[in-house]
């Protein structure tokens, strides 16, 4: 369970924006500015953010859809983000990706059994019968009904798409999956099943998830840790219910207590509305120091200054903050 | 406070509510017979999946339904007035003086090609005799008000140079300018973070208390709900399926679809480690739903009964509706059996 599968060393991307081909010139935006983290065998690491805090960026870059700027990807212990497309190939089957959008992530001209044997063909992997069965096996896994393999995606619900990506993902029995927003485009009845789904897979086939969404219930639902990321940085991680129960980092506090409760809910876990004066800055100028000092409540001077690196914290938690909090909730 | 007795008449009353559209493949039947009420002084939430009608109905109440294939049936009394059977230059002092109604993406329901200000003062001068130099003011007191830095310079942007929340804060400075009686509010953060939904939740509360305005918020978001809203209206398949204060639907929800809506939501400190429950299937094709209950092909609780369809009656508590046929006395054994399996 403790083993490393995936670390990211001090992953950097920034993107520019404006300018023209040939001046150059235009906005730096950094959208990822130096995380470090490792995922575990087994688990499920939940990146949650607010948008624009660079988690979908982080997600990409963990597969490497994105080259980084800079830091390094070690995938199983070998460094990935300098393997050439060919080196990379192998890892690809063990590293895949579910996407938000049921209806941009598939192919509408391609019929389920296409999108679903795609992967084997781009692998040299099975072919005739055997791919066809296997393509049907996929569509069981995933809840589909396998007689449903010459319909086109827009044949299906939102939910039903999202299976398919699933099943798309699950194809070449990879090791990791990265789930960007995989349930947000949907119903709460139908991402329920979604989530159901993903969790039976996990068990099933060894999966290790990293689970990227807004959604604060889903992800402390699914997560056995979290990483809390505000503009390109990690801000906290930690087990999820230490992490729901006693917030370290005053932006993790901030932004659970931002969540609506339900009436009825249990009392220890609502807390008194901390709201947030402002809006995130932009990631084209981050704030000097501390990220978050402008619109922290217990900011001093030196949140200005100084960048607070991520200390441990024990217990597994780790948090970017000049005034973490206590067990009490009160600032240092 | 409304005078004593002023309750006796509801603020908006629906009645038999129906909206459906003529397509090529037949009828769609979007709306099917919604009734619900919103008192003075009254915050009501209307939650559902997609598809259940909310926004729909919201929208033939406000007579915004302009396609020509639409048909809409039944009434929509404002303090006894029917709005199906006013004029539409009468309709139109209606709305946005009367009934204000704000949208999930605000980009959309403001215009791209004139400043925020302009856009203030136009609603302003439509519903009241004020000079241009008065309604500028006024405009720049609202946005104030709905907690917009630089409210003067802001007057004069467009909509673009502002932000997701910043826009939301606008669309609700503009709908408050006439101190409307009803604020209808369609996934108003729905788009924002949740931060950001934070701080329109807030916003939303405290104009409550100055401008006595009712609220009908329609969201997906029972968190959302929970915090705004006194009474809560549960749709499903366009119609609806229960209704009550929020402590009764929250704490002894009645309808098997209701058990199924909050047992679906992950929520913090409850559902770790365990399995969400779901509902099995999908929500009807509104071209042919099912001729009973709308919920029962869903339903693990059906027997023969929910071939017909369940008036929505009041049978656990005053004010708590629901449509099902199972007995009362039955539900709450069924429920727990329900989360413990």
């Amino acid at each position: 369970m403790s083993d490393v599968l995936l670390e990211a060393h001090d992953l950097v991307k920034h993107f520019t924006v404006g300018g023209t081909a040939f001046r150059g010139g235009g906005e730096r935006v950094h959208a990822v500015d130096g995380v470090s983290l490792e995922v575990r065998s087994g688990e499920t690491l939940g990146v949650v953010g607010e948008s624009g805090c660079g988690k979908s960026t982080l997600g990409r870059l963990l597969v490497r859809l994105h080259e980084p700027t800079a830091g390094t990807v070690r995938f199983g212990g070998r460094d990935i983000t300098t393997l050439s497309r060919r080196q990379l190939r192998p890892f690809r089957r063990e590293l895949q990706m579910i996407f938000q959008d049921p209806y941009a992530s598939l192919n509408p001209r391609k019929r389920v059994a296409q999108i679903l044997a795609d992967p084997f063909r781009i692998h040299g992997q099975l072919s005739g019968a055997e791919l066809r069965r296997r393509v049907r096996e996929l569509l069981e896994i995933v809840g589909l009904s396998p007689d449903h393999v010459n319909r086109y995606p827009h044949e299906f619900s939102g939910g039903q798409r999202q299976r398919i990506g699933v099943a798309r993902a699950l194809a070449l029995n990879p090791k990791l999956i990265v789930a960007d927003e995989p349930v947000s485009a949907l119903d709460v009845s139908i991402q329920a099943q979604v989530i159901n789904l993903l969790d039976d897979l996990q068990d099933e086939f060894d999966l290790t998830y990293v689970f990227i969404a807004h959604d604060l219930g889903v992800v402390h639902h699914v997560s056995d840790r979290i990483a809390v990321m505000y503009l390109g940085v990690v801000m906290e991680v930690g087990p999820s219910d230490e992490l729901f129960l006693h917030p370290v980092h005053p932006y993790t506090e901030a932004l659970l207590s931002a969540i609506p409760a339900i009436e009825g809910e249990q009392e220890e876990i609502r807390r008194e509305r901390i709201v947030l004066e402002g809006e995130v800055p932009s990631p084209v100028a981050p704030p000097a120091g501390c990220r978050f000092h402008t619109r922290g409540r217990y900011a001093t001077e030196i949140c200005s200054v100084e960048r607070p690196p991520l200390v441990d914290h024990g217990g597994g938690r780790f948090a970017a903050c000049h005034h973490p909090l206590d067990a009490k909730g009160d600032a240092r | 406070m409304p005078p004593p007795g002023a309750d006796a008449e509801p603020l908006l009353e629906i009645r038999d509510l129906r909206v459906s559209f003529r397509t090529e493949a037949g009828l769609v039947r979007a709306v099917d017979g919604l009734t619900l009420s919103v008192d003075v002084d009254d915050v009501v939430g209307i939650v559902g999946e997609s598809g259940s009608g909310k926004t729909v109905s919201m929208m033939a109440v406000m007579r915004l339904i302009r396609d020509p294939n639409a048909i809409v049936e039944g009434e929509v009394l404002l303090r006894g007035r029917d709005l199906m059977a006013l004029p539409p230059n009468e309709m139109r002092q209606v709305r946005g003086g009367e009934i204000a109604m704000i949208f999930q993406d605000p980009m959309t329901a403001l215009t791209p090609v004139y400043t925020v200000g302009w856009q203030i003062v136009e609603q302003l001068r439509a519903h009241r005799d004020l000079s241009r130099r008065q309604a500028k003011a006024r405009a720049v007191e609202l946005l104030a008000e709905v907690g917009i830095p630089n409210p003067e310079r802001r007057f004069g942007q467009y909509p673009h140079e502002f932000s997701g929340g910043m826009r939301q804060r606008v669309m609700i400075a503009m709908a408050l300018s006439c101190s409307p009686s009803l604020l209808i509010a369609d996934e108003p953060t729905t788009a924002l973070d949740v931060t950001i939904q934070a701080q329109i939740i807030e916003l939303m509360k405290s104009l409550r208390r100055d401008h006595g305005s009712s609220i009908l918020i329609i969201t997906h978001d029972m968190g959302v709900v929970s915090d705004l809203a006194e009474r809560v209206v549960v749709m499903y398949a366009g119609g609806v399926v229960e209704v009550g204060p929020k402590a009764a639907v929250f704490r002894d929800p009645q309808h098997p679809y209701t058990w199924g809506l909050l047992g679906s939501i992950p929520r913090v400190g409850r559902t770790r480690g365990r399995r969400l429950t779901v509902i099995p299937g999908q929500p009807p094709s509104l071209l042919a739903p099912p001729a009973g209950c709308r919920f029962a092909p869903r339903c693990a609780y059906r027997f023969p009964k929910c071939d017909e369809r369940p008036e929505l009656v009041a049978k656990v508590g005053p004010g708590h509706l629901d449509a099902c046929h199972l007995d009362p006395a039955v539900r709450p054994e069924l429920r727990r059996e329900r989360r413990t399996a």
